[in-house]
């Protein structure tokens, strides 16, 4: 699972056109997330937000989808994930599921 | 296979108890060229920053940290203070984790002067710091100068700002106690940008709170230089109108211009307001460690920074971040972009140490929440994104916003956002 995640990360970020040149994208996204959510997904434990690392990526990312959509009710995730793109949800999503 | 390896070593690293041990992983990892950072200030930004060099350099960049303070408290949060339902004790917040567990060196000291050229900092105690990066983290000081009465350090022992969390907090719940029934309590707000926005209208609904519960016929009056409420409006608006009706005036267009400190009113151009509490929140500019570094301040107040690393115009090899960086349009000076300031600094000097670019498109997130009541809570969130056109960062169109409607949920998520943010600049 490790390996696929972080070669998804290589493919995704070979894929975004202009932004290959930097190896630290999805780690530099996801850092976006970690305010709160956790220094590499890793939230603090019962203070009451989701810890992403090791989320599966497909369900995080139809959870993203879901935020972007309104189907899923949320207080801030459908506000912030309309920053991102699809691709760049991807990165996330994989940076995410790459962690342990 | 590299990220693999780094990624391995990392988790061998967090697992490690000693820095002896991170050293050793770190060694035979091809990592960017090791380097020294100093970074001045550990506030939000600067510690923020020192945590992630450590993290995503594997232990192998040394980071000295120079903070004049023991510890650090969480303005998130201490209005809660005022209100009375929360002790300081829970919002201080301790760097032992920072030297302890990621092999920051910390130096409990003041920077007296730089050598940009020769890349040095001196140290008030007289050590010198010679540094291959230097990160200033100096948030704000204030402006005394624009308010005369005020020049006078003595005279600020009465009339309190609290706009840096900590004694001044404590001194103005004491002022909040000692204040008679039927009391005013005025509250003065600078001109934008100043450090958190929604803070000070945060801030009259928490003194009001406590106002409604223990001194009800006391009131709060809040100046405010700017011509509207400048955050979350509706929803203070609201708050104040449902939760607080007839405990709040808000007059707009009412800049501070001094202080008569035997009558203790606010003096206004053409008005005066005599006050029981007079809270001056005094207009801001960048901390005077900014300018004595030689950086570049636009309008005298703010340090420009390139948004893609965050380096300072016009000074080789130095950061600016947090609250003292000129903002970039509608971004908050608020502790979680001090937070991500600190982050993106990291990723851009790693990058530097090892003689490449910094990434082309960084991209920041905000959310900030504030209390209308103890329970209570709104925020507002904003996504950046760095634009080559313009070279900054632009809010994000159609992401964002604020709560729908004040909620306890909201209440809630405002402490698990700040033991979040906490750990992730410190622990």
């Amino acid at each position: 699972m490790k390996l696929i995640a972080v070669a998804a990360i290589g493919l995704l970020a070979a894929s975004l056109a202009g932004h290959a040149a930097d190896p630290d994208l999805a780690r530099s996204l996801a850092a976006g997330c970690t305010g709160c959510h956790g220094t590499e997904g890793r939230a603090v434990p019962g203070a009451g937000f989701d810890s992403l690392a090791g989320f599966d990526q497909a369900r995080m990312l139809q959870k993203l989808a879901d935020f972007k959509s309104g189907s899923r009710p949320a207080t801030v995730m459908h506000q912030i994930v309309k920053g991102y793109s699809d691709e760049q949800l991807a990165l996330i999503a994989a940076y995410f599921a790459a962690q342990r | 296979m590299f990220t693999l390896g780094r990624r391995a070593f990392l988790k061998a690293g967090l697992a490690a108890t000693t820095l002896a041990a991170l050293d050793v992983h770190a060694q035979s990892l091809p990592f960017p060229a090791a380097g020294r950072v100093v970074i001045v200030g550990a506030g939000f930004a600067g510690a923020t920053c020192a945590r992630y060099l450590r993290l995503w350099s594997g232990g192998k960049v040394q980071v000295t940290l120079v903070e004049r303070r023991p510890a650090l408290i969480s303005c998130p949060l201490s209005n809660l203070v005022l209100a009375g339902t929360q002790a300081i004790d829970r919002l201080t917040l301790s760097y032992d984790a920072l030297s302890d567990r990621w092999g920051v060196r910390l130096i409990r000291d003041e920077v007296t002067d730089f050598d940009i050229e020769r890349r040095l900092v001196r140290l008030a105690g007289g050590e010198q710091l010679p540094y291959d990066r230097l990160v200033l983290a100096p948030g704000i000081d204030f402006l005394w100068e624009e308010l005369p009465a005020l020049a006078e350090s003595a005279a600020r022992e009465h009339i309190l700002h609290a706009w840096k969390a900590g004694p001044q907090t404590l001194s103005l719940r004491r002022q909040l106690l000692a204040m008679p029934d039927g009391g005013l309590f005025v509250l003065t707000i600078p001109k934008v940008p100043y450090r958190c926005p929604p803070g000070p209208y945060e801030r009259a609904c928490l003194v009001a709170d406590y106002f409604k519960r223990h001194k009800p016929r006391s009131k709060v009056i809040i100046l405010d230089a700017n011509d509207d409420v400048v955050s979350k409006k509706a929803l203070f608006v609201k708050a104040w109108q449902e939760l607080y009706p007839g405990l709040i005036e808000y007059r707009p267009g009412s800049e501070l211009k001094d202080v008569d400190l035997r009558e203790r009113a606010a003096v206004l151009d053409f008005d005066r307001q005599r006050a029981d509490v007079l809270n001056v929140i005094p207009p801001q500019r960048a901390g005077s460690i900014a300018s004595r570094a030689g950086i570049k301040l636009l309008n005298q107040r703010w340090a420009e920074v390139d948004w893609l690393s965050m380096a300072a115009t016009g000074a080789p090899g130095v950061h600016v971040i947090g609250d003292a960086v000129f903002p970039a349009p509608t971004m908050p000076k608020s502790a979680h972009m001090a937070n991500q300031h600190g982050k993106l600094a990291a990723a851009a000097i790693l990058r530097g140490l090892a003689g490449e670019p910094p990434g082309a498109l960084p991209m920041l997130t905000n959310t900030c929440y504030s209390f209308v009541d103890p329970e209570h809570a709104i925020h507002v969130s904003s996504v950046h994104r760095y634009d080559a056109a313009s070279r900054t960062l632009q809010p994000v169109p159609g992401a964002g916003g604020v709560s729908s409607v004040r909620n306890e949920a909201e209440g809630k998520f405002a402490w698990a956002w700040a033991r979040n943010i906490w750990a992730d600049t410190l622990l």
